[in-house]
Parts: structure tokens; C-alpha cells; sequence
């Protein structure tokens, strides 16, 4: 028999032999970002340019496709290789730039300076790996780069570097080495105990060691055991997993595949947002490639082991990415949660003992195989060991997607990477973990990122949302947002989470409308503690957290909301007084806006507002051509 | 036949063809929700015709199937307008004042989230983040996305599609 390993090393070699044929190590090779986000940004309109020219007599080019390599800000992003030389990193590209590009650089060889981030032009760091590390190649193309300085690439290590749709470039970064490698000669005790011993901690927010979970399946006796990866990502501000399966569908798979071979499961279940077209595309595409080469299906590389994957779609239900809520969800069925125990690892999917791991978990594990457990130790903190990667947005100079090593601190993020607040704000709160996390001020800024640290502060790692928020955002409105939101999704089957989460969000309504009443701080904590601890899931526990933390961080504005009517932030329409400045200069417009009635005066003089006929509705601010209206 | 009806008839069989592809597999009834899916990819929303026929063919009461079809959000229950417009609220979006377009959009088009305009051009939905947050705030049309949105803006874009469906 010949072992998996060298049917593995047979295919990487055709892999290659086909890239080659194909010019793809040519002169010249073009990447275009094609991710939900670059296309958004008009990179379908860049790349046709691209491939036109390649069609129309540039025959040293080769032009592929690329997932998102994390620079949002700076999309639509096309990269120019060559080799031996620092590849050129073109931003913001608009099709008529991409014209330019193609005379001047393609067809000139002239580097067009001023549209490209290559930071200073000095060589990608090369040093930090040693050859042939499945992280290397992101830093040998964008090493030069001080977004990435920072940065740690094991989930996304592929994302932006290779094209997604084209199992050969998989294959040229050691893709599906890991597989053929425990399909060779590692028994699957030792695949979990390999993983019990890098330190991985659930990606999915709740950071349960990952090894334990695997043991744990893995000893149950059955007949049918399920492995499902859950990419419902529901965090309405957050994108790593979209990212990383639009940018490296493989690496998901392949993690998937591991985890059946070590507990002993054939089949594998994708349950995904249906919302994410292009990620459920390029799943499917390769799902059928995989299936095709062999590395899914019967026999997998010659050996024994068969494992398929299918996809489900949600369905836009925040609480499914509860696990047992998602269960019922695959099952054709409400997604509504169950008690626990019995968990998922002994009675899940078809009351079948089922492991469960979100995206960037999976995406971790060909790593932690290839590497091994000591080398993914050496990463992170004490308890939290590997990087975690973040969708770092709001009012943030640099938004974009990060995997920084646990214990990087906020700071480092906001502002060595995020590149500070723009505008000249001030910096006021950062929101990790979505609607289940917390607000944390500044004074927290230096938490190192782990598990355990920011429990303590207060918020949560959470599946990777990081929102910054700075001083135009008024913190009891934000408090009031994530709670609209959790009080929307939640699925209504405790009471706890159905009624508390309903009255919380009364109370914050009304303190926003300033009609706080005295004593309403205090109902909200006690509310807040009392649905923690007895909602039946996940969703209902953390609920309550983005109201605590920011009662903890920022009570003062709840106080000023509530004793002075006053918004600090000038957010709360209700609790803002309109007045006419000098600068009025008597048109009569903020007159006949004003649904009220409240504005009085002569044309060309200055008009008055009437306090007490005013209803708030900011129509005069609005109608105002002269910046007369003044808002405090 | 009128041609509508023709048109009917070929979705309908084409969801047949769907449902009888899934009723071999054991477990068949787990595949409810991907069904819901392609009614919805058909007719533009969950039809009540098409839905007697998931059930009756499936063999799934129709009491759970609604039951199914209104807990997620994703499935609409409404005929939608002719070009559907989708306001992402996530966090990123709010804190770049998606409230303000919201604001917007709905005094030009004079209905609320969830309507239809009366010459129904335009329907409005929320979206819970389309994963676009370094363009923020944006709203999606027809599978559109357009970022960096102001008010402004969004007067523009909405003129342009008013305009273009005048010219047909």
C-alpha cells in the first residue's frame, strides 16, 4: 500500500506542474481581491480590466483571484508579483487606476509609488519563519506592510494569498499535508492528544479547550458520530469567518477532515448564514474539488478512513449559533436551545454524539498537526495559547480583519494597528464580543487580549466582533442597541431572556427619551444579574452584558441621562435643546419645516425656537442651509 | 394558459423536482428549512400555494412548517417590491449612523422596514451586518452594495432607480 503521505506529495507535485503550465509562475502574476467585501468596493470592475488586458496581448500576466487579506479600508486591493522582487501592493483601486496599472507597470515595468502601500519598499520579512511554515508565505508578500507588523497569521494564513477557488494553490501551500499526515501514521488518540496539548480554546466565544471537547466525542460509542463546523455567524459586525471561508474554503475542510478521522466520525455538517452567498459558493466549489482529488469521500488518500461533508443553510437566526439551537436547526426545526446536559458530545445532532467547532477553530487544526502542539504553545498567553482574529470596525482609522497572538493588548490594536480614532476624536470605548459582550473604557486599554483577561475586565472574547466607538456615540444609546437587537433574537422559549430582555429594553428606551426615572440604574443591574444567571442559553446569559459593562464603565452618562436630561454626546434627539444662533440669517426655512409650529420670527431677522411647543424632530437642524440651528 | 400561469407551473414542478431528490435520503424532514430556501429562491417569498404543496409532498404538517418559516428571519412572508432594498444595522453600520439613512429611506419612500412602496418599486428590509463594516453604513439593492452612504447619497441612488424603471 502506499502510504497517504506520498499519494499527497504525488498530487502537490501535479499541482504544481499545472500552475506552472499554466503561467502562473510567468513573469508577471496579478491577484485581485474578489471577496464579498473587495466586490463590494467595485473590485469586479478592477479585475475585468485585468483579465481583458491578460486576453488582449499581455502574455507574461497572469491574473487570479484572492480572498480578503484584511485591509478593508483599502479595497478594492490588487497585488503585482514577481519573482525576486518586494511584490507591489496597489490600494484603493479604481477601475481607470487599473488602466494606469496595466501601461505603466505591467506593460512599462515602472512601479506606480504613490498608489501603493508597500509602507517603505524594504523587503518582507522573510526571517520570522523558517522555510516552507505554513504562516511564511503572508509575510514574504506582505511582510513590508505596518498593518501586518503586528500580526500573527494561522487562521488566515492563506487568506489573500491564494486564489480559494483552485484546489492547486491549496495544494502549493501544504494543503491537505495535515490530513495525508495523521492518515499516515498518527493513530487518532494521539491527534487529540496532540490537540489537548497545543492549549486551542474554542474560537466561538466561549473558549472551551478544544482537545477535551474531541476526547470527549471520540469516547462515546456509536455507530454514527457527526462533526459540524458552525459558520452561522451571527455578530452584526463581525466577518472572520465569511473572511476566512471566502479566502481559504480548504483549511476548513481539511480541519474538519482531521476531526472526524480522531473521534471516529464519517460525516460532516457545514451550517452556514445563508446570507453569505460568495462564502457558501466557494464552499461548494470546494467541497466537490476536495471530493474529486480524493481528499474527501471514500477511502480518503488510500486509506481506510471515509468522510463526507454536506452544507446547511440558516436561516438569519442570531440564537443558532448556540449549539443545540443549531442542532435542532440542521434537524429541520425551530432553532430553539435545549438544557444541557446531556452536550452535544454525547446526545447531538440525531441524538448522535456530535463535535461542534466553530470556523477559525477548524482553521487552526491543519496548523497545530503540521507544527505540532509545542509550536502553537509558544504562542499566546499562559491559558490561551495560537492568535485570535478580530473584525476590527467602528470609528477606527484602519478597518479590517486582524489575527493578532493572545495577550497583544487593546492598545496595540487600536492604535499601532488601527491606526487610531479618525478626525481628531477621542477615543471613548471599545465593544468586543457583540450583543454577548462588553464595553470597556480606557482605562482598560492595556488588557492583554486572552480569555481570562477580559473576563475580568468585564467583556468577553466573543466570537471576534471589535467595535471602537468614540465621543459622538452616547453609551446608554449603544447599551440600548445590542439589547434591541438580543431582545429581537431571542428565541422566547425561557422566560428569564423572552420577558427581562423586554423590560431592560424598556427602561433604556426611556432613559434615551429622557424619561429616566431615579432608581432605574439599580433595576437594570438587577435585572441584568437576575436573566444571567437564569436564562436557559448562551444568548440569554450574555445578553444583559453590553448594559452591565457599560452601567460599570460609563455610569456617569446613564446618571446624566436620567438627573440632568443631558446626552453628552449630543446622540439622544430627546434629550437635546435647539436654539437659533447669530448665525441665522432670517429665511424662514426652519419655519416652515417645523412640524410644531415652535419656530416664530420676521423674514431677514432672527427666528426663536419655543421650548416648550418643540417636539425634538431635528427638522429645522436639517432644513438649515446656514449651520444657524444650534444643538445641545 | 396565460403566461403567468405557465410561469407558475414551471416553478412549481421545479420545486417537485427539488422535494423528490431530497424524499429519498433518510431523514428527509431535516431538509425542511433548505426546501423553505428554494421557495423562497422561486417565488421571491414563501408562497401559501407552494407551501401546501411542501407540505402534502414532504409529509410535514403545515403547522410546523410555518412554525419553521416564521422563526427565521431570512424567510419573507410578504410578496416583495420589484427591487429590494436592505439597510444593514449591525454594529459597525450603527455606530457610522446607519439611523440617520434609515431615517432617510424611510421618509423617501414613505414606508416603514418590512414595506412596500404603493407603486411597488421598492421594498425595505433590515440586515443584521453584511459583512461590507469598511464601507459603513451601507444598504444592499437587489444584491447591490452601495457604501459610504449619506443621506445625500441615498436620495441619488433611490433617483436613479426610480428613473431608470420610468425609462423601461
Amino acid at each position: 500500500m502506499i502510504a497517504p503521505l506520498d499519494i499527497l506529495k504525488k498530487k502537490r507535485s501535479e499541482a504544481l506542474d499545472r500552475i506552472h503550465s499554466k503561467e502562473y509562475l510567468s513573469v508577471k502574476r496579478v491577484h485581485v481581491g474578489m471577496a464579498t467585501c473587495e466586490i463590494a468596493a467595485g473590485s469586479k470592475e478592477v479585475m475585468d480590466i485585468f483579465l481583458q488586458a491578460a486576453k488582449s496581448g499581455l502574455t507574461d500576466v497572469c491574473v487570479s483571484q484572492k480572498g480578503c487579506a484584511g485591509r478593508c479600508n483599502f479595497e478594492p486591493t490588487v497585488e503585482i508579483m514577481e519573482d525576486g522582487k518586494v511584490p507591489v501592493k496597489y490600494c484603493k483601486v479604481t477601475p481607470e487606476m487599473a488602466k494606469q496599472i496595466v501601461e505603466r507597470h505591467l506593460k512599462k515595468g515602472e512601479v506606480i509609488g504613490e498608489w501603493a502601500d508597500n509602507g517603505k519598499l524594504k523587503h518582507p520579512e522573510k526571517e520570522r519563519f523558517e522555510e516552507g511554515h505554513l504562516c511564511g508565505k503572508f509575510f514574504q508578500v506582505f511582510g513590508d506592510v505596518d498593518f501586518f507588523s503586528k500580526q500573527m497569521r494561522i487562521v488566515l494564513r492563506n487568506c489573500g494569498i491564494i486564489d480559494p477557488e483552485n484546489i492547486d494553490d491549496y495544494l502549493s501551500v501544504r494543503g491537505y499535508e495535515a490530513l495525508a499526515k495523521v492518515l499516515t501514521d498518527i493513530p487518532p488518540v494521539q491527534v487529540i492528544d496532540t490537540v489537548k496539548k497545543s492549549g486551542l480554546r474554542g474560537r466561538g466565544g466561549a473558549g472551551f479547550p478544544t482537545g477535551i471537547k474531541w476526547e470527549l466525542t471520540a469516547r462515546q460509542q456509536s455507530e454514527e458520530k457527526f462533526i459540524i463546523c458552525n459558520a452561522d455567524e451571527g455578530d452584526p459586525g463581525a466577518f472572520m469567518d465569511r473572511s476566512t471561508i471566502e479566502g481559504d474554503p480548504h483549511t476548513v475542510i481539511e480541519g474538519m477532515a482531521i476531526g472526524g478521522y480522531a473521534i471516529g466520525s464519517h460525516r460532516g455538517i457545514i451550517y452556514i448564514r445563508a446570507e453569505y452567498p460568495l462564502a457558501v459558493k466557494r464552499l461548494e466549489k470546494a467541497i466537490a474539488d476536495a471530493k474529486s482529488a480524493g481528499f474527501l469521500g471514500e477511502n480518503i488518500l488510500g486509506s481506510d478512513f471515509s468522510f463526507d461533508i454536506e452544507i446547511r443553510l440558516g436561516a438569519g437566526a442570531f440564537v443558532c449559533g448556540e449549539e443545540t439551537a443549531l442542532i435542532h436547526s440542521i434537524e429541520g426545526h425551530r432553532g430553539m436551545p435545549r438544557p444541557r446536559p446531556p452536550f452535544p458530545s454525547v446526545q447531538g445532532l440525531f441524538d448522535k454524539p456530535t463535535l461542534i467547532n466553530n470556523v477559525e477553530t477548524w482553521a487552526n487544526i491543519p496548523v497545530v498537526i503540521i507544527h505540532g502542539a509545542d509550536w502553537f504553545n509558544s504562542i499566546g498567553t499562559q491559558k490561551s495559547k495560537g492568535t485570535k482574529v478580530f473584525a476590527l470596525a467602528g470609528k477606527i482609522t484602519n478597518t479590517g480583519l486582524v489575527e493578532v497572538p493572545m495577550g497583544t493588548t487593546l492598545r496595540e490594536i487600536v492604535y499601532d494597528i488601527g491606526a487610531g480614532i479618525p478626525g481628531n476624536k477621542k477615543f471613548k470605548a471599545i465593544q468586543t464580543g457583540g450583543p454577548s459582550g462588553g464595553c470597556l473604557s480606557e482605562e482598560y486599554l492595556d488588557t492583554p487580549i486572552d480569555y481570562d483577561s477580559l473576563a475580568k475586565a468585564g467583556s468577553i472574547m466573543g466570537s471576534g466582533g471589535m467595535i471602537v466607538i468614540d465621543e459622538d456615540s452616547c453609551m446608554v444609546n449603544v447599551a440600548r442597541f445590542f439589547l434591541e437587537f438580543t431582545q429581537n433574537e431571542s428565541c422566547g422559549k425561557c422566560a428569564p431572556c423572552r420577558e427581562g430582555t423586554k423590560r431592560m429594553l424598556e427602561i433604556l428606551t426611556r432613559i434615551t427619551e429622557g424619561k429616566g426615572e431615579e432608581g432605574d440604574i439599580e433595576k437594570l443591574e438587577r435585572l441584568g444579574t437576575m436573566i444571567k444567571k437564569a436564562s436557559l442559553c448562551g444568548l440569554g446569559q450574555s445578553a444583559p452584558n453590553p448594559v452591565l459593562s457599560t452601567i460599570k464603565n460609563f455610569r456617569a452618562e446613564y446618571e446624566e441621562h436620567i438627573k440632568d436630561k443631558k446626552c453628552r454626546a449630543h446622540f439622544c434627539p430627546s434629550l437635546l435643546e435647539y436654539t437659533v444662533t447669530d448665525k441665522c440669517v432670517g429665511c424662514g426655512v426652519c419655519k416652515k419645516a417645523c412640524p410644531a409650529g415652535a419656530i416664530t420670527g420676521v423674514l431677514k431677522n432672527k427666528h426663536e425656537i419655543d421650548k416648550n411647543k418643540c417636539v425634538k424632530c431635528a427638522a429645522c437642524y436639517k432644513a438649515c442651509k446656514f449651520n444657524a440651528i444650534a444643538r445641545v | 394558459m396565460s403566461c403567468s400561469a405557465k410561469a407558475q407551473d414551471s416553478k412549481l414542478s421545479e420545486l417537485n423536482r427539488f422535494m423528490d431528490a431530497l424524499k429519498g435520503l433518510s431523514r428527509s424532514e431535516s431538509n425542511l428549512i433548505a426546501i423553505l430556501h428554494k421557495v423562497q429562491e422561486l417565488y421571491g417569498y414563501l408562497d401559501r400555494d407552494a407551501m401546501d404543496e411542501v407540505a402534502a409532498t414532504m409529509n410535514i404538517p403545515t403547522a410546523h412548517i410555518w412554525g419553521v418559516a416564521t422563526f427565521y428571519h431570512y424567510f419573507k412572508l410578504k410578496k416583495p417590491g420589484k427591487h429590494v432594498i436592505a439597510i444593514c444595522l449591525g454594529t459597525a453600520c450603527y455606530i457610522k449612523g446607519a439611523g440617520e439613512i434609515l431615517e432617510k429611506l424611510k421618509e423617501e419612500l414613505k414606508i416603514d422596514i418590512g414595506g412596500m412602496t404603493s407603486d411597488g418599486l421598492f421594498s425595505l428590509e433590515e440586515a443584521r451586518c453584511l459583512g461590507a463594516c469598511g464601507l459603513a453604513p451601507v444598504m444592499m439593492i437587489d444584491g447591490k452594495i452601495y457604501g459610504s452612504l449619506t443621506p445625500k447619497k441615498v436620495s441619488e441612488i433611490l433617483q436613479g432607480y426610480r428613473k431608470r424603471s420610468s425609462g423601461e
